[in-house]
């Protein structure tokens, strides 16, 4: 649907985009992960044609950004960074005048700006003035604006960002609605965001890819083994027995003990899920089981370690991730933990 | 053309939906009606005393053309109150766009960039226009209590249009090259100021110079059409000017894609 060969976008001095290759299936979900200023808006800008590349091609649905810009902005609908709303402008009249530019034709004009409302969950607001819109309505109009016209290409310039932990909830569950139907392009530097809404993605640091995958593949490829924490009360060197003779175990290790409670993390080959037969074992032992935790490696970690592996990289840019993780989503918590196992382990 | 009209009708609401347009009617009007009622009584005490020395003296002096000549300096003076207005009328058209990132909903929507900037251009054309059918007002009381030549008022407000027209293409550029209206407005203002001044400057030039000079500045083409006659190289000129102002828009903004 989407193909982008040796794009380059250079400013004056710098260069925001260096030789970047890729492409996007029809209904694809794809997602530019990234710190802040690694060239993810200027990408989405490209493909929209917005900011013409120095170098390089790109085409959507067959046809060259370049050559037929009209037939490919017809095929895009498109949420800038900032909603592009006009202040003074009622909702439903910004989105009446958005239909219009988008050659939605006359009669259909009404029916179309009531569906995109009601997709984007702000026909509630549609007479109020988009000036007085909190961030979280302005963001639905911004989305509601760009599926006018139903576009078979989105491009999403993160769609969550300033929202409420309950809006960026919505807004993920109607990317994966529209994903299908939809071919999506999102960007964002959040990470859980792109484990949970794209179907692959794009790592990209100063302008460059450094990673391009499914999120399981990622997390796969760049980690060795695969680790469980279990919390277990019994005879502890009966247990590390019994768990390393289990079949695909690699090692069991004492993290610790407290009250005849042993932290055990044990390590396995890749891709086995060892919980079943873990606990099994411990129930056959007669044990007491406290916890079990499978201490995935998280993109967070993979993303950290990509854009910091090699020697120019800033440590600035890991830690503005490391900063970045929303409070928000509900599996904070796993990530911060397997974080610090893995850490732990290294 | 659709899209055209989708542009002027956004903007038409835009310019209504803020008090830029209401204060620039406002003074607009409040300006030209005070002078009119000045050069109203300013006519009047002359043609009287006119008339009173022709009676004393008993000589056949020229009678004064009193509703003529009320046109004609009403005219000349609203093409000077216009030269601070104007610059407001299209002070925002891009700079506010640049600023709010609109302007990337413009540029990414299946429209050329041609039909952004005439849309833009015939709002501001539009409002223009309502501006000067305002000052019908005061000039009906010339028909009303008068009986003055159509012509000439009629070939004044075809110089008055044209020269409108103009100073705004003109000033639609200079919008698309800052992202804040203020110094949008100032830079159009000065603009169209030195365009105005630049035959003052002709005087103490060589006569060519004062030639080339005074071709270009914008008054000066507007005399004959106060004056009763509309003439084509004056007509040309502010077309051309009009053109120059369009392309300049139109490159600037296709430019804009260029420059991100």
């Amino acid at each position: 649907m989407i193909s982008v060969q040796n794009l380059t976008k250079r400013y004056d001095t710098t260069t925001a985009i260096a030789d970047v290759s890729f492409s996007v299936e029809a209904g694809e979900v794809l997602g530019f992960l990234g710190p802040n200023g690694a060239g993810k808006t200027t990408m989405m800008r490209a493909i929209t044609g917005f900011l013409p590349p120095s170098a390089g091609r790109i085409t959507v649905d067959g046809f060259d950004v370049f050559e037929d810009p009209l037939e490919v902005r017809s095929r895009i609908g498109y949420l800038p960074e900032s909603p592009p709303l006009y202040p003074e402008m009622t909702v439903e009249g910004y989105l009446r005048f958005v239909a219009k530019i988008k050659g939605v034709a006359r009669i259909d004009i009404a029916d179309e700006v009531t569906r995109v409302m009601d997709t984007a969950r702000a026909l509630d607001v549609a007479h109020r003035i988009n000036g007085r819109l909190s961030k979280g309505y302005k963001q639905r109009v911004g989305l509601a604006q760009a599926l006018l016209n139903d576009p078979p290409v989105l491009i999403l310039d993160e769609p969550t960002v300033g929202l409420d932990p309950n809006q960026i909830h919505e807004v993920r569950e109607l990317i994966k609605e529209w994903s299908g139907d939809h071919t999506v392009i999102l960007s964002t530097h959040i990470l859980p965001e792109v484990e949970q809404t794209c179907s692959r993605v794009v790592i990209i640091d100063r302008g460059r890819i450094i990673a391009m995958d499914t999120p399981e593949n990622l997390v796969h490829q760049l980690k060795g083994a695969e680790l469980t924490l279990v919390e277990v009360a019994g005879p502890l060197d009966d247990i590390l027995e019994r768990f390393r003779a289990m079949d695909g175990v690699v090692s069991a290790r004492d993290m610790g003990s407290s009250d005849a409670r042993h932290r055990i993390q044990v390590e396995t080959d890749l891709r086995v899920d060892i919980r079943p037969r873990l606990a099994r074992t411990i129930v056959e032992g007669g044990w007491g089981l406290f916890e079990m935790q499978s201490s995935r490696m998280s993109l967070e970690d993979i993303f950290i370690k990509l854009t910091t592996s090699d020697a120019e990289a800033s440590p600035v840019h890991a830690e503005d991730v490391a900063v970045a993780p929303e409070p928000t989503s509900g599996n904070t918590e796993d990530f911060g933990d397997s974080e610090n196992d893995t850490e732990a382990d290294a | 053309m659709k899209n055209i009209l989708a542009i002027v009708e956004r903007e038409l609401r835009a310019y209504f939906a803020s008090p830029v347009a209401y204060v620039v009617l406002t003074i607009f009007v409040l300006l030209s009606g005070v002078f009119f009622q000045t050069i109203l009584r300013q006519v009047v005490q002359m043609a009287t005393v006119n008339a009173l020395q022709s009676q004393q003296f008993g000589a056949a002096s020229q009678p004064i053309d009193v509703p003529g000549l009320i046109s004609q300096s009403f005219l000349g003076t609203l093409s000077v109150v216009l030269l601070f207005m104007l610059p407001m009328i299209t002070m925002g058209l891009f700079s506010e766009e640049k600023k709010r990132g609109t302007i990337e909903l413009l540029l990414t929507a299946p429209i050329t960039g041609f039909q952004v900037v005439m849309g833009k251009y015939l709002a501001a054309v539009s409002f223009y226009a309502i501006m000067l059918a305002t000052t019908w007002v005061p000039t009906s009381v010339l028909f009303l209590y008068g009986d003055p030549a159509w012509g000439p008022i009629l070939s004044g407000y075809l110089g008055l249009l044209l020269y409108g027209v103009a100073l705004l293409a003109v000033g639609l550029f200079i919008s698309t090259l800052t992202e804040n209206q203020i110094v949008a407005g100032v830079l159009s203002f000065g603009t169209i100021l030195m365009l105005w001044m630049v035959d003052v400057v002709a005087q103490s030039a060589t006569a060519t110079t004062r030639a080339v000079l005074a071709y270009l500045s914008i008054l000066g083409h507007l005399d004959e059409f106060i004056r009763g006659v509309v003439t084509t190289s004056h007509v040309i000129f502010y077309l051309s000017l009009m053109t120059l102002g369009l392309f300049l828009t139109y490159r600037s903004v296709d430019s804009m894609r260029w420059r991100g």
